[in-house]
C-alpha cells in the first residue's frame, strides 16, 4: 500500500452484459466496458472531482468504490479495504450521499434517522453530539429536525443527507451530484459547507457533478472520464490548457461596424451590432490586444471573458468521440 | 467471493447476532414512529382485524347451510383456518416489508442499503415494519381459541407442544417464501405477486380441509411447495384425521425439519440473488 493514499484505484474495470431485444424473440447479449481501465490514487484529505458527460462511468465508479457493485477486474483498496469483499467494515470508514435519492428513511422524522444512523453504526455518544450539534447549525437543520424526510424540500434533504454522511467521521465522502436540482443559495450553502468539512476534519470528498462551479470552488483536483476511462487527472487550471481554451475579449463599439480584422493573434467569432466578440489564445495577455483594439476603432466598453469550462470539457471529449469509440450507452445501469 | 465479511463459522454466527441487532434497532424505530399517531395505528390494526376477519365469517356463513365441508365441522376448520392464518400472520409481521424488494431494485434505493454497515437482508425484511399487522394475529388466535374450546381433543402437553411447535414452524415456511420471493425479485422486479400467491394465496388454501381438494393439488402443496406441513398434516393429526395422500405417520411431526430446510434454501437463494444484484447493477 502506497504511504499517504487512501483511495487506490489501479485498472479498475467494470463490463455489464445486455441483453437488447433483437427481432421479436431474439435478444442480443452484449458487452458494455462501463469503466474501462481506470487507475488513480488520491491521497488523505483531498478535495477530488469527478465529471464526465452522462453514461460517461461515473456513478458505476462511485458504486465500485463505495463496494455496492463487485469490480469486473482490476484492484481495489479504500483504506487498505477491499470493498468488494468487505463493503459492512468500508461502510464505518465512509460517507455516502446520492444526489438523486436520499439514504435517509423516506417516512421517519430526521432526528430518527440520526438516530439510527448513530445506533447502526455503533457512534460514541460524544462523537454523535458534537457532529450533529456541528452539522444542525452549519446546514440550517434545526427547523428540519423533527420533520419527515418525505415533507422536505429537495434542497432541505439534500442538506440532511450530507450531515447524516458525516455523523459517524467517515474518512472519505463521496458526493454523487450533490447539488443537482438546488437554487443558488442551497448550493452556496453546500459547497461552504463541505470546504469547512474538509479543511476541520481533514476529510477526504470525491465528487461527481455537473455543475462546474462545484469543481471551480472546492477542487484544486480534477478528473474526467469519458467512455469508462480517464481523460484527464491534473488541476483545473491545466484542464483549461489541455482543452486549449481562448479567452475571449468582447468589445462595444461606438456603432455598428464591419468586423475588427487588423488585431494580430485575434480573430472575430461574433458580431452583434456595434458589440464583437473576438477570441485569443488563453495563453496571450490580453493587454496589447486592448490597445490595438483602441488604437484603431472608437472602443466605448470592453469586458474578458474567461474559458468556458464546459467548453474545455467538450472539446476535450470530442478526440475520444471521433476515434471509433462505441455508440454512447448509458453506463449506469437501467 | 463477493460475499459479506463472514471469516469463519464464529463470523458467521457474529453476522447474525449484528443482523438481529440492526433488525430490532429498525423495527423498534417503526414502532416508535407508528406509535406517534396512536389513533391512525388502532384503526390500522382494526382496519387488519377486519380484513382477516371476514375470511371466517364467510366460513361461518357456509356453516349456515351445511353441517360439514369436505367431512370437517366449523371447530375443525376453525382450528385449521386458526394455525394457518397465525403462522402466515408471524411471518407477515417479521417480514412482510420483503416483497418490496423490487420496486427498490427498480428505484435504485436498495444501493443506499448496500451502503450501511449491517447485513441488507436485515434492513429490508425491518423496512416500514407494521404493528398493524399484529391485527390479523389477534383474530386467528380468537378463532383458534374458540375452536379449542369445542374440539374434541384430549389436550395432553405433548398435543399442546405439537400445536405450538407447528404454529412456529408454519410461521417459518412462510417466512422462507416471503425469503425467496424477495430473493426472486432480483431477477424478477415484479415479480412480487408470485410469492403473494403461495403466502397469502397458500394460507387461503389451508384454511379448509385438504379433502376439499383435487388430490393432485395437495401433493402439490405438500412435496413441490411443502405448504401441508404448516398445518395440514399436524393438525389433522391433532384432530385424529387421516391425511388425504395416506403419508406415513412420522410425516405429520416433519414441519420444523421441513421448515429449516427451506429456510436453508431461501437464505441461498437471497445470498446468490444479492450477489447477482452487485455483479450486474440491476
Amino acid at each position: 500500500m502506497t504511504a499517504g493514499q487512501l483511495i487506490e484505484v489501479d485498472g479498475l474495470e467494470k463490463v455489464f452484459s445486455v441483453r437488447r431485444k433483437a427481432g421479436r424473440l431474439r435478444r442480443v447479449r452484449h458487452e458494455v466496458r462501463a469503466v474501462d481501465g481506470i487507475t488513480f490514487q488520491v491521497p488523505r484529505g483531498e478535495m477530488v472531482g469527478y465529471i464526465g458527460p452522462n453514461g460517461a462511468g461515473k456513478s458505476t465508479t462511485i458504486k465500485m468504490l463505495t463496494g455496492i457493485l463487485v469490480p469486473s477486474g482490476g484492484r481495489l483498496r479504500i483504506a487498505g479495504i477491499d470493498p468488494a469483499r468487505e463493503r459492512t467494515r468500508l461502510a464505518r470508514r465512509i460517507g455516502v450521499v446520492f444526489g438523486q435519492r436520499t439514504t435517509l428513511w423516506w417516512d421517519l422524522p430526521l432526528k430518527d434517522s440520526y438516530e439510527l444512523v448513530r445506533r447502526m453504526y455503533r457512534v460514541p455518544d460524544a462523537v454523535y453530539r458534537t457532529n450533529l450539534d456541528r452539522c444542525t447549525e452549519l446546514l440550517d437543520l434545526g427547523p428540519l429536525l423533527d420533520v419527515p424526510v418525505r415533507q422536505l424540500s429537495l434542497g432541505q434533504r439534500m442538506r440532511g443527507d450530507i450531515a447524516a454522511a458525516l455523523l459517524h467521521d467517515p474518512e472519505v465522502l463521496y458526493l454523487d451530484e450533490p447539488t443537482i436540482g438546488l437554487d443558488v443559495v442551497s448550493k452556496a450553502k453546500v459547497r461552504s459547507f463541505l470546504r469547512e468539512v474538509n479543511a476541520e476534519r481533514g476529510t477526504t470528498v470525491l465528487l461527481t457533478t455537473h455543475d462546474l462551479t462545484d469543481i471551480e470552488q472546492l477542487c484544486r483536483r480534477v478528473m474526467v472520464i469519458d467512455h469508462g476511462r480517464l481523460v484527464y487527472d491534473g488541476s483545473l487550471d491545466g484542464l483549461r490548457a489541455a482543452g486549449e481554451g481562448e479567452r475571449t475579449l468582447v468589445v462595444d463599439l461606438e456603432r455598428e461596424l464591419p468586423p475588427i480584422q487588423d488585431v494580430p493573434g485575434a480573430r472575430v467569432v461574433k458580431v452583434e451590432g456595434p458589440r464583437q466578440w473576438l477570441a485569443f489564445p488563453a495563453a496571450q495577455s490580453a493587454a496589447p490586444l486592448v490597445t490595438a483594439v483602441a488604437e484603431r476603432y472608437p472602443l466605448v466598453d470592453l469586458s474578458l471573458r474567461e474559458p468556458e469550462i464546459e467548453g474545455v470539457i467538450a472539446r476535450l471529449y470530442r478526440p475520444s468521440a471521433a476515434l471509433g469509440s462505441p455508440p454512447t450507452l448509458s453506463a449506469d445501469p437501467p | 467471493m463477493a460475499s459479506e465479511a463472514v471469516p469463519e463459522r464464529s463470523g458467521r454466527a457474529a453476522e447474525v447476532a449484528h443482523g438481529l441487532r440492526a433488525y430490532g434497532l429498525i423495527v423498534r424505530m417503526w414502532i416508535r414512529s407508528t406509535l406517534a399517531y396512536r389513533t391512525s395505528f388502532v384503526l390500522m390494526a382494526l382496519g387488519n382485524f377486519a380484513a382477516s376477519a371476514l375470511d371466517f365469517v364467510a366460513i361461518v356463513l357456509m356453516f349456515s347451510q351445511i353441517d360439514a365441508l369436505g367431512g370437517f365441522t366449523l371447530p375443525e376448520v376453525a382450528f385449521l383456518y386458526g394455525t394457518a392464518t397465525l403462522s402466515l400472520g408471524l411471518a407477515d409481521l417479521l417480514l412482510g416489508s420483503m416483497d418490496r424488494l423490487g420496486s427498490r431494485v427498480r428505484d435504485g434505493t436498495l444501493d443506499t442499503l448496500l451502503l450501511r454497515p449491517v447485513p441488507v437482508f436485515a434492513q429490508v425484511a425491518a423496512d416500514r415494519f407494521a404493528l398493524r399487522r399484529l391485527g390479523r394475529i389477534g383474530q386467528a388466535l380468537l378463532v383458534l381459541g374458540w375452536s379449542v374450546t369445542r374440539l374434541d381433543v384430549d389436550w395432553t402437553a405433548g398435543r399442546v407442544l405439537l400445536a405450538v411447535v407447528t404454529a412456529l414452524s408454519g410461521a417459518a415456511i412462510f417466512a422462507a417464501v416471503f425469503t425467496a420471493g424477495a430473493a426472486f425479485q432480483f431477477w424478477a422486479q415484479d415479480a412480487a405477486e408470485v410469492q403473494n400467491s403461495f403466502t397469502y394465496g397458500g394460507t387461503t388454501m389451508l384454511q379448509y380441509p385438504p379433502t376439499v381438494f383435487a388430490k393432485d393439488l395437495v401433493r402439490g402443496v405438500t412435496f413441490l411447495v411443502p405448504l401441508a406441513f404448516v398445518n395440514w398434516l399436524p393438525a389433522l393429526r391433532l384432530m385424529g384425521r387421516p391425511d388425504p395422500l395416506g403419508l406415513p405417520g412420522w410425516a405429520d411431526f416433519l414441519g420444523p425439519a421441513v421448515a429449516a430446510l427451506m429456510c436453508a434454501g431461501a437464505g441461498l437463494a437471497w445470498r446468490h440473488g444479492l450477489r447477482a444484484y452487485r455483479s450486474t447493477g440491476s
